[in-house]
């Protein structure tokens, strides 16, 4: 028991427990950044991008919707949107940090991603969670995503039209599964139908990157609506 | 190895709206209740984005782009991330040679 509570012996439990999910992020990090050098960003770009920003999600948006030059206002509002769910994340972890002082909670939270989070979350549940076993899941995470995006970038720009191939298609694909990962029954089902009629039809009719706000905002009305119904019936 | 103007910008503002969503839980918690509608709505939320986010591509591209978007999606239900995807891309390049 005072082996683990060593703070070498945390850092290394952290790892054990993130190894597995880092073996599922590498390839999402290549093809991330193959994608990305076929959309036109430099593997500096690319890297930068997920140094800084680190949230696959909104990164594979960011590329979908991307314009040359780059519109800031679009992908920066298509984080926003893509994101949002880490303001749940970070409140409900952040009653859980009581070994974290002020400081180091607002530095854990910079590194906020799903696949941490959950594994965060799952060790909350049965030990205490302390901030070098959380440094040992983030630091081969952080590490392997950023990487592995540049050698992405760097293989891509020889794999030509991603079109050929059906690359281009992998981020509608990576959506599709995370969409599917967010299935809870049909309250879902009513959210999804709502929000893919309404991108539909307004990307039908106005340019730019509405009709994700629009789906985004159908989506979250029918939600509330739903929730609104449930309450009355009961 | 270049890096653009209107790129770096587009890159901090996604930078800063991710870790404003990261740091406001944190915010929130000290001041506000999280009830039963806050939480449903919220967690509405990602579903709803990335829908929108592929609607176009599953419903007004193609039909190889739609065909791809089904396959993927039943994939999903049994199959780890990866595998789907593999699956999905595959499925769009063949029913793009095919001719749909």
């Amino acid at each position: 028991m005072l082996q683990q509570n060593r703070p070498a012996g945390e850092f290394l439990a952290g790892m054990r427990a993130i190894f597995p999910l880092i073996i599922a992020v590498l390839p999402i990090g290549l093809v991330f950044g193959a994608v990305s050098a076929t959309k036109g960003l430099s593997a500096v770009e690319t890297t930068l991008m997920s140094a800084l920003v680190f949230a696959g999600g909104s990164q594979f948006v960011a590329m979908d919707i991307w314009t040359h030059p780059a519109s800031w206002i679009g992908v920066g509002f298509a984080a926003l949107l893509v994101n949002i769910r880490h303001v749940l994340m970070s409140a409900s972890i952040g009653t859980k940090m009581q070994s974290f002082s002020g400081i180091k909670r607002y530095i854990a939270m910079l590194f906020l991603a799903d696949e941490l989070w959950a594994m965060a979350e799952f060790r909350a549940g049965s030990t205490r969670l302390t901030p070098t076993w959380y440094a040992g899941i983030v630091m081969p995470f952080y590490l392997t995503w950023v990487g592995s995006s540049l050698a992405g970038a760097l293989l891509g720009a020889f794999l030509g039209d991603p079109a050929i191939i059906g690359l281009d298609f992998a981020f509608p694909a990576v959506f599709i599964v995370l969409v599917m990962g967010f299935w809870k029954g049909p309250e879902t089902g009513a959210v999804l139908a709502a929000s893919g009629i309404a991108a539909v039809a307004v990307h039908q009719f106005v340019p730019g990157v509405w009709y994700i706000a629009a789906g985004a905002l159908a989506g979250l009305a029918m939600a509330l609506w739903r929730g609104r119904a449930r309450e009355q019936a009961a | 190895m270049t890096l653009d103007l209107n790129t770096l910008l587009a890159i901090l503002a996604m930078a800063a709206a991710t870790i404003f969503t990261r740091i406001s839980g944190l915010v929130l918690i000290r001041y506000v209740e999280i009830d039963e509608n806050r939480r449903t709505a919220i967690e509405a939320i990602p579903p709803a984005v990335l829908m929108a986010v592929i609607a176009p591509t599953a419903f007004a591209t193609g039909w190889a782009e739609t065909l791809a978007c089904a396959v993927t999606a039943i994939a999903a239900r049994r199959l780890p991330m990866l595998a789907s995807v593999v699956v999905g891309v595959a499925t769009a390049a063949l029913s793009r040679a095919a001719g749909f």
